[in-house]
């Protein structure tokens, strides 16, 4: 079985946005960043269904130079080989068509990604991903397993969840509840520089999509304080003012 | 050249969210001076359908294929783009739901159509420019994106547009789509409907438990004030990790972000990741021991006290409420 995880390099979780350029460039000044936590949990879970000689994980990322060191992450966490599109990932449609233009190369068996990024939260690279290979795709999956050719995925619908079996290859998006992150021990940080990355020039695309402008949500007025033993005057002023009830 | 709005139903009936996408279609058509065409596929009744009319569809396109009865996003993009050629739409607008963020991608790739996911807000369209207001950075930010594609597919956060009302004649038509086979690789095994609890993502008020109830065992307040209120049940990521709630409950950057229109924050102090997943809420409510808890800064109201004081209270207030409403 051969795996490919999608990996995007984020903004820590605890980051505070900010932006320059007259609010249109993100601010990456101290930011520290991360392996998107759902790709995490993604190459987690295909750890696992390759624990023994089952399988392979190829990780790749769109990305400049900069990402290396998060793609050597996802190796000492225990991906065996990985892929760098050596580009700025101007979009989702611009790195799904890079992916879906590797794997048209080396085909994969299942192709994981996170069931978003953290940063432009879009979900849109796994079924792009399936939409140009013809493959199907579920984009936000709680629970994944194998069995020979084809896999079963439990998808979250409004109030439930659905089970699918699909015969690989498919394309899915892990959501929490697929896996456990796993965190890289000694061994692996050390067999990660030594595991293979190569780097491939990208395609060409014709980009649809761009982004003009950031602003962070308006702030609230201050909080309106009410006494803790006069729990009804919230509810009227809730009612009344607020008008949500 | 109509706009095209994915009327998504669950279990034959359309649910508030297809409402706001066919007002949000409406106003969009409004501004460019053309029509709205809804397209429904699955089991949906005539009356139903017809109510697309009242938020301003002139046309519904009912497809009530057989095989189409399970979601199947393959088999949906491909009914979705062909009807948008069909009717040779410029415009698909859709639900950003769980559902609507498995189609809107494939859309895109099919007409060549730039894609703005998580929009909040009406486009603004002036001469060739076509701007969307979405989320992005998990709630902490939104982007204003040009869509610079002749085709453009917008996916619309639920509860970020009111549902208005604009009658138009709603006139049902079968489509009959062509049926792709290989778009059926994927096979629906079981779905599993929890009926009786309100979905988070839907929910037009939330209330939410932090560590600060101390226990899962504790949880029967907030159930029951939720209840009282018809209200979703959320939790902060602590809580989901400890496993004293699902991790479909799970509210914050890495877990689902909500916008309802009103949102209870039981016993949670307001770490980043969560305010990320609830900054676009209408009305914030924090209830919270500690004067000093980061929430009550993004908070519109609060109460500084003990959750097993106050939420017995507010429960009781609720009831006097209801039955004096």
């Amino acid at each position: 079985m051969k795996i490919l995880v999608c990996i995007s390099n984020v903004p820590d979780t605890t980051t505070k946005i900010t932006f320059t350029d007259n609010n249109t460039q993100f601010n990456t000044n101290g930011v520290q960043f991360i392996l998107n936590p759902y790709d995490e949990i993604a190459l987690s879970r295909a750890i696992e269904l390759t624990e023994g000689g089952k399988g392979t994980i190829t990780v790749i990322n769109v990305g400049e130079t900069s990402t290396e060191a998060t793609i050597r992450k996802a190796l000492a966490i225990g991906a065996d080989d990985a892929v760098r599109i050596n580009a700025k990932p101007h979009d989702a449609c611009f790195v799904a068509y890079q992916i879906a233009e590797y794997i048209k190369q080396n085909p994969f068996d299942l192709i994981l990604t996170g069931r978003e990024s953290i940063d432009y939260n879009g979900s849109k690279v796994a079924a792009m991903v399936g939409e140009l290979l013809d493959l199907p795709s579920v984009s936000i999956i709680k629970k994944l397993d194998v069995d020979g050719n084809s896999g079963t995925v439990e998808r979250e619908i409004e109030g439930g969840k659905e089970v699918l079996a699909i015969p690989f290859p498919f394309v899915a998006g892990a959501a929490e509840g697929v896996a456990e992150p796993k965190i890289p021990n000694m061994r692996g940080i050390m067999s990660a520089r030594t595991k293979p990355l190569k780097v491939v020039e990208p395609a060409e695309v014709k980009t649809n999509l761009e982004v003009l402008s950031y602003e962070t949500p308006a702030p609230r007025s201050q909080v309106k304080l009410v006494p803790a033993d006069d729990s009804g005057k919230l509810i009227e002023l809730l009612h009344g003012e607020a008008r949500v009830i | 050249m109509p706009v095209l709005i994915y009327a998504e139903n669950a279990a034959g009936k359309f649910k508030k969210s297809t409402y706001e996408a066919v007002s949000y279609a409406r106003a969009i058509a409004d501004a460019t001076g053309t029509n709205v065409t809804a397209l429904s596929i699955g089991g949906v009744s005539a009356d139903e359908l017809a109510s697309l009319g009242k938020y301003g569809a002139e046309k519904v396109l009912n497809v009530s294929n057989a095989q189409l009865k399970n979601f199947i996003n393959q088999a949906y993009a491909s009914v979705i783009a062909e009807a948008a050629k069909k009717e040779n739409a410029d415009i698909v607008v859709l639900s950003n739901s769980f559902s609507g963020r498995g189609l809107a991608p494939r859309i895109g790739v099919k007409l060549e159509a730039g894609v703005a996911d998580g929009a909040v807000a009406l486009p603004e369209i002036s001469g060739d420019k076509f701007t969307v207001k979405k989320t992005a950075f998990s709630g902490k930010a939104f982007a204003t994106v040009q869509l610079t594609s002749a085709k453009k597919v917008i996916a619309l956060i639920p509860n970020s547009y009111k549902v208005t009302e604009k009658q138009a004649a709603g006139q049902v038509e079968d489509f009959s789509p062509e049926i792709k086979q290989t778009d059926f690789k994927a096979l629906v095994k079981e779905v599993i409907q929890s009926t009786d609890k309100v979905s988070l993502p839907d929910a037009e008020i939330v209330v939410s438990g932090g560590r600060g109830l101390k226990g899962p065992e504790n949880w029967g307040m907030i159930e029951e004030l939720a209840n009282l209120l018809g209200a979703a049940t959320a939790c902060s990521k602590p809580v989901s990790d400890a496993g004293w709630r699902p991790h479909e409950e799970h509210v914050g950057q890495t877990g689902i972000a909500v916008s309802p229109n009103l949102y209870i924050a039981v016993g949670i102090s307001g770490a980043i990741q969560h305010l990320a997943g609830v900054s676009s809420s209408k009305v914030i409510v924090v209830i919270n021991k500690d004067p000093e808890a980061p929430f009550f800064k993004v908070a519109d109201y609060g109460i500084v006290g003990d959750a097993f004081e106050v939420v017995p209270k507010l429960i009781a207030a609720v009831k006097e409420y209801k039955a004096s409403a």
